[in-house]
């Protein structure tokens, strides 16, 4: 039972949504239509439980004083306080628990859930992210050494891509004349990405949309059973 | 009041900022406690996006405002209260039901989603006259879509050998890869430039104000 039913379940539902697509009338539409919807519900819940275990995993190891352990206070300190400011006060176009929270937005500037956003989740998320450009550049310097033709492809078609999508394209070969005009920078990056960059973007496609599909049908007929756990 | 929380938001970001470009030099207790909080920030920004943008106007609203008609709405609950039951260790393969569903559901759209935009799609777009084009670089260009796209395609056929007619295929598919793995290098990079640039700009501009943001 603990594993028959999944079973059962998965190739149900994954069946009725492929013939819905092919039978167009009642009730596959309408069925095709509810299960969508309640996917929408239980991933909504999966991304609580995300949330719950994250919780759960950082209370562990403040408990059982695991290195580092005191940054996990934060951890928690900092998820409770966005939860707690969102459900209490709502966010941007939303109520929450006291209400549409007007006074304390308007001695904020901003309710305290999009205060916390704006001010401090912003700043981390881009200043994280930017963080890579200097990683990148380091990873880069490793990985273009020119050996091959491959990495000389690499190297060239990122460079390429670069220059022409800058002012520095531009000016090194603004004075081509116009018969020579399709060596302008800006128009050899505007052709990588158009015509060789898709090229490969469609293999690449290709390849992933046949591989997904193949695992699709490996799960619903219950050939794939990893998502069931070892138990 | 409101002026206070405006600096004090600048501050903050300005602080947060410094503390996380600090892991350049070293990872160290700055960069530590800048981490910790985006993650448990993150957490809950998901955590409150998921109730209000989620689960409010898909289930408690339907459920709230019309409930003879949305009853049905109470099954994906069910279920879902029992995803959370993963939590408990004793009882967490009641998750598996939901978790089934889900799966399902994914392999169900999965399956049609990319076989018609991944696949069929791409190969209709792929299967044109090249030598109808604006001028000799367009006709070039599409000579190469074609070629590129097919070689590609051969190149993830791994069930025969890459070698002789089919491997020179192969491995011309692996130079367009090259080059497209290489454009995707490079927009990457000049995406996190301009955030970096972003981020001096908010340095110098919203915070110092040397600079007009």
């Amino acid at each position: 039972m603990k594993r028959k039913i999944p079973l059962i379940i998965t190739f149900v539902v994954g069946v009725v949504l492929i013939f819905a697509e092919f039978i167009p009338h009642k009730p596959f539409g309408l069925i095709s239509g509810e299960l969508e919807k309640w996917y929408l519900i239980i991933a909504g819940f999966a991304i609580i439980l995300g949330q719950l275990n994250l919780f759960k995993v950082n209370l562990f190891k403040i408990r059982y004083k695991q290195q580092n352990w005191q940054y996990f206070i934060l951890t928690l300190v900092s998820f409770s306080v966005m939860v707690l400011c969102g459900i209490f006060w709502g966010t941007q176009n939303n109520p929450g628990v006291f209400g549409n929270g007007a006074a304390i937005a308007t001695a904020m500037g901003d309710k305290p859930f999009d205060y916390l956003f704006l001010n401090v989740y912003q700043h981390l998320s881009a200043t994280m992210f930017s963080l890579l450009a200097f990683f990148i550049a380091s990873a880069a310097y490793r990985a273009f050494i020119a050996r091959t033709t491959e990495s000389n492809l690499l190297l060239a078609a990122a460079i390429l891509v670069m220059l022409g999508n800058t002012s520095m394209g531009s000016i090194l070969t603004g004075w081509l004349p116009e018969s020579l005009k399709f060596l302008h920078l800006p128009r050899i990056s505007e052709f990588i990405m158009k015509y060789p960059n898709t090229a490969g973007q469609r293999a690449i496609m290709i390849g992933a949309g046949l591989g997904i599909i193949g695992s699709s049908l490996r799960i619903i007929l219950g050939i794939e059973r990893s998502y069931l756990g070892g138990k | 009041m409101t002026h206070f929380f405006s600096v004090l938001g600048i501050w903050l970001g300005a602080l947060f900022t410094f503390a996380i470009f600090s892991f350049l030099y070293k990872d160290n207790p700055f960069y530590k406690i800048a981490e910790q909080i985006f993650v448990g920030l993150s957490a809950g920004y998901w955590f409150v996006y998921t109730i209000f943008f989620i689960l409010m106007p898909n289930l408690f609203n339907p459920l709230l405002q019309d409930f003879a008609v949305n009853w049905i709405k109470l099954i994906p609950a069910v279920l879902g209260i029992l995803m959370l039951l993963r939590l408990i260790p004793s009882i967490d393969w009641v998750s598996r039901f939901p978790i089934a569903l889900v799966i399902g559901t994914t392999s169900g759209i999965f399956f049609l989603r990319y076989l018609k935009s991944d696949v069929i799609n791409q190969l209709t777009a792929t299967i044109m006259n090249p030598f109808h084009g604006a001028n000799w670089v367009n006709v070039v260009g599409q000579i190469l879509l074609i070629v590129g796209t097919l070689s590609g395609v051969i190149y993830f056929y791994f069930s025969k050998k890459h070698e002789g007619a089919f491997g020179v295929t192969a491995k011309i598919g692996i130079y367009f890869l090259m080059v497209s793995f290489g454009a995707a290098f490079g927009y990457t990079a000049m995406a996190r430039i301009s955030l970096l640039i972003g981020r001096l700009q908010f340095l110098l501009g919203d915070w110092l104000g040397i600079i007009n943001p």
